[in-house]
């Protein structure tokens, strides 16, 4: 068992298995809203889908709609269990921001440093609560 | 994150629960950007109100039952359906009438119904220097660079939020320091011609996108005064290929009178641009070359007076052979006579655009275009292949109904 210590970004609890995203992605035109999936064909996880899973995202491109994309998918109870960073994604978490504001639940969201971020592999169980992460 | 205790009390309710939700969302986001305190603002422009799904209408009706009303002049960027011709957008029952709710819903908080998604030619200048809180990529950068107002890409939600409290948190460009130039593009190395020509214009976009992204450059070599409607392709093109939020062209933009007012006295490193990397960005913008064309796509960002004086012009006595569809903003095919135009083939569209709603022909196909912004998008967006070229290029194809293109000016 391995404890990580971030930053909550958005303080709340979830856990699943970690899927990790090292290609840089957008959530708007990059993430379908209907399905959770990774739709752009230029991605390399193309086809994932990101419902229940602890998604580590080492790079996000900055559509400032991807917090409409992310409340999407919260209020369709289509979201992941919790969200990993390695750089703080305002846009990402004004999303879970909203969705609390509008009651729709909690998303899970830290940002971790270079080195720790480094330890989560693809399909690993992790566990988010508040700034601290647990792996199985 | 420093909040006055007037701030304070907007947070606990004592303007009412939107106002309330809207201050806690800016001071939160404030606070996850490292700000120290609020800004007030001038002016909002709005980027919210293109629907994405139904929790984003939810979101603005929700500020509309508690009573939100904005407290700064607040324009509306473009929304999902064409009001002034709603048979133009194909989407379902369901997308028409939760699109339809969310752009009540945010006239209703007193935002203006421009619809566009350039509204600093819509009337909504705000004056050099002073702080504004505005959404949507191309009118951010326009809004920093040609205006020489101050924001940062303020987006869904808290562009709105900013508007409702007339505040937004302090960082970023914001501060004069970080306005500065570091990086030095001189284009005198190209030929005067094509420094000359509009077709560049979106291609330095894309390039500046591509290569130098949210770096503040001060572009070098131009002829001083550059138009309006070249800058504005010039942003709009960065912005979606790149984070661009502000730029400096010396001699045209109002914080570079000289490059050391752009570089702020501070040290820059300088790229020399060269023929070839410019071709390269061209070419990077089209995924077809020859062969028949489907239908050309203008006006992102929206067209101008003075692009549809141009377009006029170069249409003037021909005829269309595939749809040209031209997206402009409501005010100005209002009082516009349009007639001729439209007689040639030309689709206009106001309050929203080909890009973001389902409004060309399904099935894909190949669409030319004078605009990087949809050049860039039209792949992924629109099932559509993409040729890129000047507006000359574009109509002289849309009279043939196949790919016409001027090189000579490229070599």
């Amino acid at each position: 068992m391995t404890q990580l210590d971030g930053e909550a970004l958005i303080a709340a609890e979830g856990a699943g298995t970690i899927l990790k995203i090292d290609h840089p992605i957008s959530f708007w035109g990059g993430v379908d809203p209907k399905t959770a999936r990774i739709t752009d064909p230029r991605h390399p996880r193309h086809g994932a889908c990101l419902t229940g899973h602890v998604v580590a995202i080492a790079e996000l491109r900055g559509s400032s709609s991807s917090s409409a994309v992310l409340l999407e998918l919260i209020h369709a109870r289509i979201a992941p269990a919790a969200i990993l960073l390695r750089e703080t994604d305002a846009i990402l978490a004004l999303g879970a921001l909203v969705a609390r504001e509008m009651g729709y639940g909690d998303l899970a969201m830290v940002k971790l440093s270079r080195d720790d971020f480094a330890l989560l592999s693809e399909g690993r169980r992790a566990r988010v609560e508040g700034a601290r992460v647990t792996l199985d | 994150m420093f909040l006055t205790d007037h701030e304070r009390r907007i947070a606990e309710g004592a303007d009412g629960a939107a106002a309330a939700m809207a201050m806690r969302l800016v001071a939160e986001t404030g606070r996850l950007l490292g700000a120290g305190r609020l800004l007030p603002i001038a002016s909002a422009h709005v980027d919210g109100c293109l629907y994405h799904g139904d929790s984003g209408t939810y979101f603005a009706e929700r500020l509309v039952a508690d009573g939100g009303r904005v407290v700064v002049p607040t324009t509306l960027n473009v929304g999902a359906l064409d009001l002034l011709h709603p048979e133009r957008v194909k989407g379902d029952a369901h997308h028409r009438d939760m699109s339809l709710r969310m752009m009540r819903s945010y006239e209703t908080l007193g935002c203006r119904a421009t619809w566009t998604c350039a509204p600093y030619q819509a009337g909504h200048r705000p004056a050099t220097g002073t702080d504004v809180a505005w959404g949507e990529s191309n009118a951010v950068a326009f809004c920093n660079s040609v205006l020489g107002a101050r924001t940062n890409r303020y987006g869904d939600f808290l562009d709105i939020a900013c508007a409702l409290i007339g505040r937004a948190p302090d960082y970023g460009l914001h501060r004069p320091e970080n306005r500065r130039a570091t990086v030095v593009i001189d284009t005198s190395a190209l030929s005067p011609a094509l420094r000359d020509a509009d077709v560049f214009y979106p291609v330095l976009g894309t390039w500046l996108g591509a290569e130098i992204g949210s770096e503040i450059a001060a572009i070098t070599g131009l002829t001083p005064g550059q138009s309006e409607d070249r800058l504005k392709a010039l942003g709009a093109a960065a912005a979606s290929a790149g984070a661009v939020g502000l730029f400096h062209v010396v001699g045209s933009t109002p914080e570079a009178p000289t490059l050391a007012a752009a570089t702020q006295g501070g040290p820059s490193r300088t790229i020399h641009l060269t023929g070839e990397m410019i071709r390269a960005a061209r070419d990077r913008l089209s995924t077809a070359g020859e062969g028949a064309v489907d239908c050309i796509a203008l006006g992102s960002p929206h067209f101008s007076e003075g692009e549809f004086a141009e377009l006029g012009r170069l249409a003037a006595g021909r005829r269309f052979k595939v749809p040209v569809y031209v997206c402009t903003r409501r005010d100005l095919v209002e009082r516009t006579d349009l007639s001729a135009l439209k007689a040639a083939g030309a689709v206009i569209v106001a309050d929203t655009c080909v890009v973001v709603t389902p409004i060309l022909p399904p099935g894909g196909g190949v669409l030319m275009t004078n605009s990087g912004k949809f050049a860039h998008y039209g792949p992924a967006n629109l099932g559509y292949e993409v040729v890129y070229g000047s507006l000359e290029d574009c109509v002289a194809s849309a009279v043939e109904g196949r790919v016409r293109r001027e090189e000579r000016v490229w070599q």
